[in-house]
């Protein structure tokens, strides 16, 4: 996917701008809030269950090449191939070769954020064969054109369901509906056809399972369940750090993600799916591939945002950020969006092109305290912004005004004089009702907001005339 | 308002934090908590030396200047048996971001470590602390409170400036919705992400409007800035926008001077 993180300020604008898109965005707000909070009274411990999962993820990281060969051992001994891509690239390469080899004509896919990254779909329709989105909300965008997705859980979040209306009514030629039953069963219909047809299914992978072998899907629509069993062949594709030890160790994540995604106990499906279908068994594909991607993950592993890669794609840090609550997905320009996104995209996709995501925070730290697996996300925003003045990426007069400011505030002297010019200054600005509403140097600042003006006086000098600070 | 920790008057030496924003601002926040914590019987000391804290270096990738200021703050009170700032954003920038500052340093990190261990936000230092149970305030009117980011999620300051401003005289407390919610300061942010921070500012706003509250009361002033500013350029000239410490003290008045 091609990254426009670089014009995160500008989409915001528009998308703030945007009233149908505002009023979606706050009805998809208050849904996924009240029902987390709301499920979590369910565990009788949600801070113990936290620190369990926690736990599992980062013991998965710590030796995350062990567990990856334990996988893939497990997993050819249940009869699957499991194929590793470096890059995006070679995860569209590595899919055609395999719909090459079985002579794939149509191509089914449920949800997967990683061939987002490579732009699968695209390739796959460059190579002449078809492919179909099996989700409903990826299925909406692709029949869009391919929109973006705006969520890592519900692709489609921005739109409401008159837009849905709207675009099947146009695309598919049928008459225009207006329940959201309606819709779901014509998007059914149609994807119907598709299931039978198909000769490969595409998905992507929540957890593998490293003692089992396995892959583990969480749908609720079960479109994965059909897309993995009913075509002959079935390729399973996510990044490298989604890998688990146990089924044990899934099972308690399992107790976390639902409820943090959607507020659901559990998702209407779990798919467990290990190797080829056996003798005597009723359904499965004939042939299972793996494609593990790196795409950057290993190079997020051995940087200070490493307890990035913990993420269980649930989506709370997003639905809980008021930045992203108020300009939507589809502002920060790339696959994943909202406080994750703005660790995740500097990393794989280049901080150069993405530094004014983790500026882009207020650190307010809501994601924080909801993250099921306690990813610290304002910590590891300000790491990255550690980089971007490293690297001086961030404009030169925010790099050399917060510089100038410390040097001055480093000399109590200088900055007594410098603050008592300051709080004269600005009183003088603020005049009779000791309003400022324009600020040198912070039209950021004064272009949405008046500014306060001071007394005129610091605390240090009022507090010296009084006689304080003799002690 | 006796201090019930045991020790005589005068044996608790607090070192009080102005913090930058106070100093230059509005120093009436000060001279407000100065009253308080004397009032509750701490012996307190104001470095003359201090400036500010080192967050507005750090969240903005400064390093090296976050060090140096951090350092400075170490040495100016460490001698102290607190640390109380009339803020939680710059409590909390000492509590839990200095010993982070100094990984490379085991010295250094165990003095960052031990101011960090004593380092207050006012109110929930008056709570727990003082055991402060009563105050010189005095309100006619309803207020509403904002719950600042840092002070609720660093310094676990929720229910402590609540159970305070029940002993103002006069004054009600009126709740608005979503009042942990960040109103968008977030420091340079405003200015940087100016548009996205004045939306969330004037969501804050719209809540605070509907609670018909007469005055909006947080314990950090960049917030306060923040939502008095989007207030007045909403056109709402009547709203208070006042700083804890203020109401608790009875400096009812907006600023001093």
């Amino acid at each position: 996917m091609q990254i426009a993180s670089m014009h995160f300020k500008s989409r915001a604008r528009s998308n703030m701008n945007d009233a149908q898109l505002q009023a979606n965005l706050r009805k998809m707000q208050g849904k996924f809030v009240a029902k987390r909070r709301a499920s979590l009274t369910e565990l009788d411990d949600f801070e113990g269950t936290r620190d369990a999962g926690m736990a599992i993820r980062q013991r998965a990281l710590d030796d995350l090449d062990a567990w990856l060969a334990l996988f893939e051992q497990n997993a050819v001994r249940a009869g699957a191939t499991v194929l590793w891509a470096e890059t995006p690239a070679d995860v569209n390469a590595l899919v055609l070769e395999i719909a090459r080899r079985h002579g794939v004509r149509k191509i089914i896919k449920s949800k997967s954020m990683v061939s987002e990254e490579s732009g699968l779909d695209q390739a796959i329709e460059a190579a002449g064969l078809t492919v179909v989105e099996t989700d409903l909300g990826e299925y909406i965008l692709q029949i869009n054109g391919y929109e973006p997705p705006s969520h890592i859980i519900g692709p489609a979040l921005h739109k409401s369901k008159e837009e849905v209306a709207e675009l099947f009514h146009r695309k598919h030629g049928t008459p225009l509906k207006t329940g959201i039953e309606e819709l779901c069963l014509e998007a059914r219909g149609v994807l119907r056809e598709h299931y039978l047809t198909a000769d490969m299914g595409i998905s992507g992978g929540n957890f593998f399972i490293a003692e089992t072998g396995s892959v583990l899907l969480v749908t609720n629509e079960g479109n994965a369940t059909l897309g993995t069993t009913l075509p002959r062949v079935h390729v399973a594709i996510s990044g490298i750090e989604k890998v688990v030890p146990t089924l044990e160790d899934a099972a308690t994540l399992m107790r976390l993600l639902p409820r943090s995604a959607t507020g659901q106990s559990i998702s209407n499906y779990v798919d467990v799916l290990t190797g080829v279908r056996r003798e005597g068994e009723s359904h499965g594909a004939e042939a299972m591939y793996f494609i593990l991607v790196d795409s950057g993950r290993a190079g997020v592993l051995g940087s200070e945002v490493r307890e990035a890669l913990r993420c269980i794609r649930c989506g709370a840090c997003m639905n809980h950020c008021p930045v992203y609550q108020n300009v939507g997905g589809h502002s920060y320009g790339w696959v994943y969006p909202g406080p994750i996104g703005s660790i995740l995209t500097p990393m794989y996709a280049g901080l150069e092109h993405a530094h004014d995501l983790p500026a882009a925070s207020t650190l307010c730290n809501q994601c924080g305290v909801v993250c099921p697996v306690r990813i610290p996300l304002p910590d590891l925003q300000r790491k990255l912004r550690e980089m971007a003045f490293e690297r001086r990426l961030r404009p030169w007069p925010e790099r050399m005004g917060v510089r100038a400011w410390a040097w001055v505030a480093k000399r109590p002297s200088l900055y007594a004089l410098a603050t008592r010019i300051g709080a004269r200054a600005l009183r003088f600005l603020g005049g009779r009702d000791g309003t400022i509403r324009r600020l040198p140097l912070a039209g950021g600042w004064t272009q949405e907001r008046d500014f306060p003006a001071p007394s005129g006086r610091t605390f240090r000098e009022l507090y010296a005339k009084r006689g304080g600070g003799r002690r | 308002m006796i201090p019930s920790n045991g020790l005589g008057k005068g044996a608790m030496r607090v070192g009080f934090f102005v913090t930058c924003l106070v100093d230059l601002m509005r120093p009436s926040i000060g001279f407000a908590a100065l009253r308080l914590l004397e009032g509750g019987g701490a012996e307190v000391y104001v470095p003359p030396g201090q400036t500010c804290c080192g967050q507005p270096a750090y969240n903005s990738g400064d390093r090296r200047d976050a060090i140096d200021l951090a350092r400075k703050v170490i040495d100016e009170f460490e001698a102290c048996d607190y640390l109380v700032a009339p803020s939680g954003s710059c409590s909390g920038m000492i509590r839990t971001h200095y010993e982070e500052l100094f990984a490379d340093d085991a010295a250094a990190q165990a003095r960052a470590r031990a101011l960090a261990e004593k380092t207050w936000e006012l109110t929930r230092f008056l709570v727990e602390v003082l055991k402060v149970a009563d105050v010189p305030g005095r309100f006619d009117g309803t207020v509403t409170y904002h719950d600042c980011c840092a002070g609720l999620r660093e310094m676990g300051v929720k229910s402590q400036p609540r159970a305070l401003l029940a002993h103002v005289r006069g004054l009600t407390v009126r709740e608005m919705a979503e009042p942990e919610t960040c109103c968008g300061f977030g420091g340079t942010f405003a200015v940087k992400f100016g548009e996205i921070s004045g939306r969330l500012a004037d969501n804050k706003c719209g809540h605070v409007a509907a609670s018909g509250a007469d005055a909006v009361v947080m314990g950090d002033l960049g917030c306060m800035l923040n939502v008095e500013g989007r207030l007045r350029r909403r056109g709402d000239a009547r709203t208070r926008v006042l700083h804890v410490a203020e109401v608790l003290a009875g400096d009812g008045r907006p600023a001093e001077g």
